[in-house]
């Protein structure tokens, strides 16, 4: 039976300095695809010749205060070997566009929305880039590291308002984590954007 | 599992042209004419469909485009409970987070929390010992019976059978009881901790999961007898919304639809968590891909779960007492709150005790995806932690998300009668869809 | 107080019983309030309990869960109620007729609950007029049942045929200058 580590050697011998040295933690693989233009002709070779027939997650990262801001990682398991692998990609602010992998696996259609209504990245080539999660006009992307929990007024339609939910300092008043994470996390917890 | 070869049934390919060709047929006559059959025809209607509709499970919003009583275009529109629960992670720590992963798939929150707890300790590289393990799979399997149980009422209230949703709910009243004398809550439960759970089995409680492993049986079957061959719940669920194995595969769908179209993948036999590699029991496979090897496929899968909760309460160390202290939690100070008479009274337990309050567990820069086989599927956590005690990303792969993708896809050549049966049949939940 | 309590003369055998016009029309409407289930998460799961057969909201006279805003009296929010349903929330309470009253199932129809996020109304009482706040996450079906019983002694209190009477009033009174009428609807508000 292959192991995930075999697959990332074998995708590496095919795309070359393309992907990165796999790298392991807790028994899992995780290949960086070094250009993200290229995620998708990755993505079609994981699933055509190497088995990973599952896209089990598309999950977009901020890494906010470093440059390229965006991290797009692929989760793909294959039903035949049993094995995970994930992919990741980085693509800076500037660009802040991908490839889609909606051709390779149609699951990714409504990940990929889903990436761009709470991130902004947009994917190339897809169909129905809108927002899902929140209602059509929303102006804001919320899973931004510069975007506070709280919440910022914007329009609603029908409602026509939303306010910033009370967190007075918050959330919940004691402040989660201890240093470490206000060094980590300092926007969230600043009342920018509040009154 | 039953078959059925003397029903006639239409696959969906053929829906659409049997109802045009009826009406224009019956509309204008023997031998219809075509010119006028189109100008009635033309008009398409946009129907909107929720959020607030008792059928639609929760508040989902599926926008149909008909052509008379034919779907020909769905857009399926979530979000309406999206409550930012992601965004909330980033500013908790992780255990502040379990009453949060409570109200994911709110119908077994007992599941969402063992899957969240052993994302984490996978993160942490933590192993449970043998007791809680086996106690985590008790809560495993007794939500799922209870999340199959309320799916199935809920599916068969929909399409008509009122009756089977009064008995489904009083079998979960009974896990609600079982679950309240463990956890104290009913439902909404924040049962499992990083490295543990709260408290250990109370006095008697593995034989009320016994007594009810028995009277559950009594009732699937009872629901068996009233469903399974009723012939207008065939009619209503046989070759309605077929999903074959490929598309499901290419969808993500995962859990009971996938398996319902013939593709053989549970997470517990595949990538066995927890002690599902070392417990005896099967599971059911559909090969049609409609409603009624959704519904099939859910039944086996309660009575599977039975079969396992009795192994587990058979084989638990300790037994239902555990009158040899077996210990249920990671031992480690670092990570699982200490003994309390130990915190009160010796400094290291107790500073122990104020660093996993205030600033959480530890956890070591990484990232992680940890996949757990939930009632609706894959319900999966990917956290990516930079140290500390609040993960930096944690995303929540929602089994129900990745089912509802496929009903644009699925929907249309139905009728607008089957839209309450398709989506009964996929038995997601708004709270895990839309986080 | 406007109403009491109804006064049976045992002495007159049958079915004779003397009380108020209004407490009449209020222990009918309290005795047969509708629930419209406006059920979004887990509470609703809760609710659903409630009118499952263990606790049984039928005995408290909410026969049927309509989901018919127009045939129902009381609407239950049950669940936590987002922006992005905050506008259907509001047009379905809207569309319930008078008399029509509101439930505020769990914390999050309340206040917004543990959900302190971007996307959480803080409060369902920000779009709607609350009558009974039912605290729990979720809360149990007997508070659930508690908090109907509350509505139920609100209801009670209500003084029907006064405000009838007031609306009537209303109608035929000459247009104020400026030519705005003190509105029906803030006349048959609840007390």
């Amino acid at each position: 039976m292959p192991t995930s580590l075999e697959f990332a050697n074998r995708l590496r011998e095919k795309f070359g300095e393309a992907l990165s040295a796999p790298t392991e933690f807790r028994g899992e693989v995780t290949l960086t695809v070094m250009d993200p233009a290229r995620i998708s002709e990755v993505c079609q070779e994981a699933k055509e010749a190497c088995g990973f027939d599952l896209l089990v997650d598309l999950t977009g990262v901020d890494n906010y205060g470093e440059e390229p801001r965006w991290t797009v990682v692929y989760e793909l398991y294959g039903l035949d070997h049993r094995c995970h692998l994930r992919l990741k990609t980085s693509v800076g602010e500037a660009v802040s566009e991908l490839p889609t992998v909606c051709r390779v696996w149609r699951g990714a259609i409504w990940h990929e929305r889903e990436a761009y209504d709470m991130l902004g990245i947009r994917f190339q080539g897809h169909p129905d880039l809108r927002r899902i999660l929140m209602w059509e006009g929303y102006p804001y992307f919320p899973l931004r590291k510069d975007f506070p929990l709280a919440g910022k007024p914007s329009e609603v339609p029908d409602v026509a308002f939303t306010k910033p939910a009370p967190l007075e300092g918050g959330p919940f008043v004691t402040v989660a984590g201890g240093i470490d994470s206000i060094v980590r996390e300092p926007r969230v917890r600043t009342l920018e954007g509040q009154d | 599992m039953a078959t059925v070869k003397d029903i006639q049934f239409l696959d969906s390919a053929a829906r659409p042209g049997v109802a045009a060709g009826t009406l224009t047929e019956s509309s204008f006559g023997a031998g219809g004419d075509a010119e006028s059959a189109d100008q009635v025809v033309g008009e398409k209607m946009v129907l909107n469909m929720g959020p607030s509709h008792p059928s639609t499970h929760g508040v989902l919003r599926v926008v149909l485009e008909l052509d008379g009583e034919t779907i020909t275009r769905a857009d399926p529109d979530i979000g309406f409970l999206h409550r930012g629960d992601e965004k909330i992670a980033e500013n908790m720590t992780y255990n502040q987070f379990v009453p949060y992963t409570d109200r994911l798939d709110y119908l077994a929150p007992l599941a969402n929390n063992v899957a969240y707890a052993m994302a984490v300790e996978k993160l942490m590289g933590l192993e449970l010992p043998l007791r809680g393990q086996y106690i985590r799979t008790i809560c495993c399997e007794l939500a799922r019976v209870s999340a199959h149980l309320l799916g199935l009422g809920a599916f068969a209230m929909d399409v008509g059978a009122l009756t089977v949703f009064m008995h489904t709910f009083t079998e979960r009243e009974k896990v609600y009881n079982l679950a309240e004398r463990l956890t104290g809550a009913r439902f909404t439960t924040s049962y499992t901790r990083v490295g543990g759970q709260t408290r250990d089995l109370p006095l008697g409680w593995l034989d009320g999961v016994r007594k009810f492993c028995d009277e559950v049986l009594v009732t699937i079957e009872e629901a068996d007898q009233l469903l399974t061959r009723n012939r207008i719940w065939m009619d209503r669920t046989r070759s309605v919304g077929v999903i074959s194995g490929v598309d499901a595969l290419d969808f993500g769908l995962t859990g009971p639809n996938l398996r319902a179209s013939g593709v053989n993948y549970d997470v517990r036999k595949a990538t066995p968590y927890l002690l599902y590699d070392q417990l005896d029991f099967e599971v059911p496979v559909g090969s049609v891909g409609d409603c009624y090897d959704r519904y099939l496929v859910r039944m086996e899968e309660m009575r599977q779960s039975v079969r396992l909760l009795r192994q587990c309460a058979d084989r638990i160390p300790g037994g239902g007492e555990n009158a040899h202290q077996e210990p249920i939690n990671v031992a480690d100070g670092k990570v699982f709150l200490p003994p309390k008479e130990k915190v009160l009274t010796r400094m290291e337990e107790l500073i122990h005790q104020f660093m996993l309050v205030t600033q959480g567990v530890n956890a070591p820069a990484g990232e992680v995806y940890f996949g757990a086989e939930n009632p609706k599927g894959e319900l999966g956590f990917y956290i990516q932690s930079r140290g500390g005690g609040t993960p930096y990303r944690l995303k929540i792969r929602a089994p129900s998300f990745c089912n509802l993708s496929i009903l644009a896809h699925c929907l249309p050549g139905h009728m607008i009668s089957d839209v309450t049966a398709i989506l009964g049949s996929f038995d997601f939940v708004m709270g895990e869809c839309d986080r | 107080m406007t109403t009491t309590e109804f006064g049976y003369n045992s002495k007159i055998e049958g079915d004779v019983v003397f009380s108020q016009l209004d407490a009449a029309l209020a222990w009918f409407r309290e005795n047969s309030l509708w629930p419209m289930p406006m059920g979004l998460a887990c509470c609703a799961i809760e609710l659903m309990a409630s009118g499952a057969s263990r606790f049984d909201i039928a005995r408290f006279g909410s026969e049927v869960m309509r989901f018919s805003p127009r045939q129902s009296d009381v609407m239950i929010v049950a669940g936590t109620v987002t922006y992005k349903m905050a506008g259907a929330v509001k047009r379905i309470y809207d569309q319930m007729a008078e008399p029509k009253w509101v439930i505020a199932m769990g914390a999050c129809a309340s206040t917004g609950g543990m959900y302190r996020s971007y996307a959480v109304l803080q409060g369902v009482d920000t779009i709607i007029p609350v009558d009974v706040y039912i605290a729990g996450c979720p809360p149990r079906p007997e508070a659930l049942l508690d908090g109907l019983m509350k509505l139920q002694k609100k209801v009670s209190r209500q003084p029907v045929v006064r405000d009838l009477m007031i609306t009537s009033a209303l109608r035929k009174a000459p247009k104020a200058p400026g030519g705005v009428v003190i509105g029906q609807e803030s006349a048959v508000t609840h007390a």
